[in-house]
Formats: C-alpha cells, sequence, structure tokens
C-alpha cells in the first residue's frame, strides 16, 4: 500500500493542506511569554480531529475502499502534516537552553495531557454521533 | 512564496512518513512482529534530530531563514506528526495496556527530546 505511487501522491495532496493550516495558525498566534502556542494548539487541536476521524472509520467498517482512501487523506496526510512533534521537541530543547525548565516542563505536560485528553474527546465524539445515527 | 513552498514540502514530508511508516512496519512484521507501535517513534524521532540539525544552522550557522521554513516548518513539520503519538499511545490505555503505553510515551518524549539536542548539539561542535 505505501509504494502505490497514487496513494503516496493522495496523502501528500492531505499533507500540503495540512501543512498549509499549521502554517497558517503559526502566522496568527504569538508567543506569549514564550510559549510554543502556536504549535500546542495545533497539535492540541489535531489530536481530536484525529481522534474523530478514526473512530469514525472504524465505527463505520472495515478500512478498504472510500474509507481507506478517507483515512489516508485526512489522517495521514491532513492530521499526520497539520500536528508536529520536532518543533515540540526542538522548542522545548531551546526553552531548556535559556534555562526556562519551568516553562519546559509546563509546555510538555500541557502538550502531552491535553493531547491524550483531545484524543479521547474526539473518540467520544465519534461514538455521540454513532448513537444518534442509530 | 516561501510559505507556498513551504506546504509543498510538507505535503512531501507526509508522503515520506507515509512510506516510512510502510516500510518499517512491513520490516518489523517480517521479523515477528511487536507488541509496540515502533514506526512513529522512528519517524518523529529522525524528524526531531533533523530538525534540530536545520534550526541549528540558522541559528549558529547562518543559513538563511526561508531554507528553515522550507525544510523545517514545511517537510520536517509534515513528516513528523503528534495526533497519531497521542493516538497509538490512548489506544494502547485503552485496550487497558497501560505498561506499553506508558513505555510508548516515554520512549518518544525522551527520544525526540534526546535526538532534537543531539541534532542542535552537532551544529555547534562542527
Amino acid at each position: 500500500m505505501h509504494l502505490q505511487p497514487r496513494l503516496i501522491l493522495w496523502v501528500a495532496s492531505g499533507g500540503v493542506l495540512g501543512a498549509a493550516a499549521r502554517i497558517g495558525v503559526t502566522h496568527l498566534s504569538p508567543a506569549p511569554a514564550g510559549f510554543p502556542l502556536a504549535t500546542f494548539v495545533v497539535n492540541v487541536v489535531g489530536a481530536f480531529v484525529l481522534g474523530l476521524l478514526l473512530q469514525g472509520l472504524s465505527d463505520a467498517g472495515p478500512d478498504q475502499g472510500r474509507r481507506r482512501l478517507a483515512r489516508l487523506w485526512a489522517g495521514t496526510g491532513f492530521c499526520g502534516a497539520f500536528t508536529t512533534y520536532s518543533s515540540f521537541a526542538v522548542d522545548t530543547d531551546e526553552l531548556l537552553r535559556a534555562g526556562q525548565l519551568g516553562l519546559a516542563l509546563a509546555y510538555v505536560a500541557a502538550t502531552l495531557m491535553l493531547g491524550a485528553v483531545a484524543t479521547l474527546a474526539g473518540v467520544a465524539a465519534a461514538g455521540l454521533r454513532r448513537r444518534r445515527s442509530v | 512564496m516561501t510559505e507556498l513552498l513551504a506546504a509543498l514540502a510538507g505535503g512531501l514530508g507526509a508522503a515520506a512518513r507515509f512510506v516510512a511508516d510502510g516500510a518499517f512496519t512491513a520490516f518489523v512484521d517480517r521479523r515477528g512482529g511487536s507488541v509496540l507501535p515502533w514506526a512513529t517513534t522512528l519517524i518523529n524521532v529522525t524528524g526531531s534530530f533533523a530538525l534540530g540539525v536545520v534550526v541549528g544552522l540558522v541559528t549558529v550557522g547562518g543559513a538563511p531563514s526561508a531554507a528553515a521554513l522550507i525544510v523545517g516548518t514545511g517537510f520536517l513539520g509534515g513528516y513528523t506528526t503528534f495526533s497519531t503519538a497521542s493516538f497509538e499511545t490512548v489506544r494502547l490505555a485503552r485496550q487497558g495496556r497501560w505498561r506499553a503505553a506508558g513505555v510508548h510515551l516515554a520512549v518518544m518524549v525522551s527520544g525526540t527530546l534526546l535526538a532534537a539536542a543531539a541534532g542542535l548539539s552537532l551544529v555547534a561542535a562542527v
């Protein structure tokens, strides 16, 4: 699957939009008191969207056909490129290097905890939609 | 223009992640599989190291910041991902595999932080 040129392009097209949206958020949001707010926001929002998407798709049926295409475009492509781990790691290291230990710890803890909460919220939201549609 | 190139590079990064994830997962499966999803960890650790190098080249080496936006924010931002990492940890926890979830999270965080620091230091040392 990962070697099919059409699927690779398909993932890339979702990725272009996801990266563009992330870059857009970076422009909109400042870094108050050195806190990397933009990366924090895209990661938490993206975690929610991916939880909603993957749970919704797996509730709808097996991973094939249109469902697989939706997962690859919106999940692997868009959410994958909208969220990022490399900036999270480098920004944290730079806070540590600047002696901002408290801020670095707060950034890591907030990202990981709210990221997990957002993922769970997305999964739960997919469940609510399911119960309504029954 | 730089932003547009960065977005396109982000798509390329996502495609690279898709291929690397598939190839690495196939490699692990041929060796009998693993109880943990290692592909995302490998991708995020290598991408964090690379971004450390890119940021180091700009801050220490004086490389142009447009290149950093395209390669760093664009390509490596698209290549590495937080949403899948979070989903994998949560899925392990929801399956009641708390130890695996803890290991997955701890290796991901410490691995990416160490790799990014190594990348930053490498440029400073050269």
